[in-house]
């Protein structure tokens, strides 16, 4: 290409100077201008952590966005060949490090299944609290940044306000606030503390109210919906041809909830409604997760029922020396973010032989060019936010 | 006459001063009151209550290194913050707080801070291309196209209340004001509220500094007291933009019971905490919708508010 143009500018020259003027075709096919190039992170306040994007812009429109990934990139997978099964679930905790339960769940689940463990039905609904607690929190710390990228500053701090209160329930059930490591193959670590049930069902109380507070900022205020309706658009088709999971695949329509189409846990004997929305668009994303917030509130109402009522063991009788026998598993679980799936191969050992983590982010991130393509850069920031990344989970 | 000069003296250094001095406690002011209506305290720490904090920030600033980026045009670099911060602290210079207590009483006082308010705009266009930087142009060009366009509303929307009050001169029309004249122009109230949003960057249409796009817009490379500089005009500039509708619309300093200069301040605060209110609660404009809103309907809106006034003042 360049030896090309070098070659008919040369031509343009011999031209120019033989004929005492120029080529206007000639001239228009050689001098071209170029579409400016903006990189947008890893040190931006809206790209979420440490997320690259190469946008090339002509004027403020984009007419293709680069991602580029890799600048949090703690090599989880193979660290995990190196650990015994037991040591791999602090690992997992710091995948997705704003839903941490989640990452301990599907592990343990992958894990129990390779081996066979029946899990006590106590520890199965606290595991379900745990990860629909987690999985609010990461919605609110999602509604917060989300809103914060679009310029709405109080939302922001309303939403830490209550995921503060819920990384208060984690410390008081697990010591840890953002890293819990609570679950255990075959059960739990320990029985939820005196007290805790109480203070869940006082947030359960507390907690739709608040989400009517961050309604009354957002939900039909003109500018939020000028922002959101109709940008990033992507629809079922393509998404799924994009591997998009999770609540941002369930606003373009699609129907599929992991909880609901592959019950794992006790998930079947939960009433709940999946979020689904088809407006395909920012806005859309963003009612789903908000239905999903207040569908998780319903479920952990549901659990501190239940848990109420029963008393029981919460670890399944698991030898001391985890050692599955060799083979291979696929375990999927729906993570805040989407679809994580463990797939650990197992050799007999001590030690996974190997261990794939298919994280919800890392496949969702990949529809951001299809979304970006001929928006604003403001709409990239929206964009960005809607389909809810962690650089946690994306690198690994 | 050296009686005058002193008089003068002192009236210029009573308002800078006092100018100034308001100008860095509005930022604790916004601070607090965004703070407040975001369920934290605001600043806390330096003096009771965090009330020397805006001092803290002046001195850290004071101190900071200055950094000019390579690629920045040097000159062009320094002198922008400057004709920024020049062009919004001469505006006071007319604002008359009380029937008689202004530095300056001009004839022709809203036209004067009409068009040195555009003149510190160039000082935000010149920064964003000054600084070499590709966020920086953005952030310039972007405020270049949205303060032109939305002084044009700012402007007509003034023109309505010109016409009944009958005078440039900013202390005519305070006193041509039987009434404040928003009880007859509301429609031209409105239109310069959202107008002088505009007008000052401020959510939602913050576009110049939208820092969740353009990191920090204009200002990105700019630090130290240049950056200091920035951020007082733009707070004088809200002062101005409320002290406007407080003369125009509120009938400046007329009130019972209280003296002028008192009432003045309580309208103008009105205001000011009007515009922090707003920012608390909205999301941010896109920028191309922004420009819509304002040529496609502001702008209708405000000449029709213009002919109407003429034909009832015609008629009446």
């Amino acid at each position: 290409m360049a030896v090309k143009e070098e070659q008919q500018f040369k031509e343009l020259l011999a031209k120019g100077t033989s004929l005492g003027k120029v080529d206007q075709d000639l001239m228009r096919e050689t001098i071209k201008t170029q579409d400016l190039w903006i990189n947008m992170g890893p040190q931006h306040p809206s790209t979420h952590g440490v997320l690259r994007l190469i946008l090339s812009l002509q004027g403020e429109r984009i007419v293709d966005t680069e991602v580029v990934i890799g600048y949090l990139h703690r090599g989880t997978e193979k660290l995990a060949e190196a650990r015994t099964y037991h040591q791999i679930i602090p690992l997992t905790d710091r995948l997705d490090y704003l839903a941490s339960p989640n990452m301990n769940f599907g592990y343990v689940l992958a894990v129990e299944k390779l081996m066979g463990i029946e899990v006590p039905e106590r520890a199965e609904y606290i595991r379900v609290l745990m990860a629909e607690l987690g999985r609010i929190s990461s919605h609110l710390l999602w509604l917060a940044t989300h809103a914060l990228d679009i310029g709405a500053m109080t939302v922001f701090l309303y939403c830490f306000r209550e995921r503060e209160m819920i990384l208060d329930l984690f410390e008081m059930a697990t010591g840890g606030r953002l890293t819990t490591t609570y679950y255990r193959i075959g059960g739990v670590a320990y029985d939820l503390p005196e007290g805790f049930l109480d203070k869940v069902e006082e947030f359960c109380e507390i907690f739709p109210s608040r989400v009517k507070d961050y309604d009354d900022l957002l939900y039909a205020n003109r500018i939020w919906l000028s922002r959101t309706v109709n940008i990033a658009k992507i629809d079922a088709e393509t998404a799924i041809a994009l591997g998009l999971s999770g609540p941002s695949l369930r606003g373009s329509g699609v129907n599929w909830d992991l909880r609901r189409n592959q019950p794992y846990s006790v998930y079947d004997k939960l009433d709940f409604e999946v979020a689904v929305f088809d407006g395909c668009d920012v806005y859309a994303r963003y009612l789903v997760r908000r239905k999903e917030m207040l569908e998780s509130c319903k479920i952990v109402k549901q659990c501190v029922e239940y848990l109420k009522k029963t008393e029981g063991p919460v670890m399944a009788k698991v030898p001391k020396v985890i050692k599955p026998p060799a083979g291979e598993v696929y375990m999927a679980t729906e993570a805040p973010k989407g679809e994580l799936g463990y797939y650990i191969v197992s050799d007999g050992s001590t030690k996974p032989y190997r261990l794939k983590i298919r994280t919800p982010s890392f496949a969702n991130l990949m529809s951001l060019p299809e979304m970006c393509k001929g928006h604003l850069v403001a709409d990239v920031i929206a964009a960005i936010g809607s389909i809810d990344i962690v650089l946690g989970e994306v690198d690994r | 006459m050296w009686h005058d000069i002193g008089l003068a003296l002192l009236r210029i250094i009573v308002v800078f001063a006092v100018a100034l001095l308001f100008v860095a406690y509005l930022t604790y002011l916004e601070r607090k009151v965004i703070g407040h209506m975001q369920v934290r305290m605001g600043p806390m720490r330096v003096g009771p209550h965090g009330l020397l904090q805006p001092i803290a920030d002046g001195l850290k600033l004071f101190f900071k290194e200055d950094i000019v980026p390579y690629e920045s045009y040097k000159l062009t670099f320094y002198f922008a913050p400057l004709l920024c911060l020049v062009c919004a602290l001469i505006l006071f210079a007319v604002v008359p707080i009380d029937r008689n207590f202004m530095i300056t009483r001009l004839n022709i006082g809203l036209l004067y801070i009409l068009s040195i308010a555009s003149v510190g705009v160039m000082g935000i266009i010149l920064a964003g291309w000054a600084s070499g930087s590709k966020y920086s142009l953005l952030g310039g060009l972007r405020s270049a196209a949205q303060m032109f366009s939305y002084e044009i509303f700012l402007g007509f929307s003034l023109i309505g209340p010109l016409m009944i009050a009958g005078s440039l001169d900013l202390v005519k029309i305070v006193e041509a004001q039987k009434v404040p004249l928003i009880v007859y122009q509301p429609v031209a109230f409105v239109i310069y509220l959202i107008a002088a949003l505009g007008e000052i960057n401020r959510t939602p249409f913050d576009l110049p500094e939208a820092e969740s796009e353009l990191v920090a817009g204009f200002h990105t490379e700019y630090s130290g007291m240049k950056f200091a500089y920035f951020f007082l005009a733009e707070y004088a500039n809200l002062l101005i933009v409320s002290a406007i509708a407080t003369i125009v619309f509120l009938a400046g300093w007329k009130g019972p019971i209280l003296p002028g200069w008192m009432w003045f301040l309580i309208k103008m605060f009105i205001f000011v905490y009007f515009f922090i209110w707003v920012r608390a609660t909205f999301p941010r404009y896109r920028y191309d919708q922004f420009m819509r809103i304002g040529w496609k309907i502001m702008l209708p809106v405000v000449l029709a508010n213009i002919v109407v006034t003429g034909i009832v003042m015609m008629l009446v």
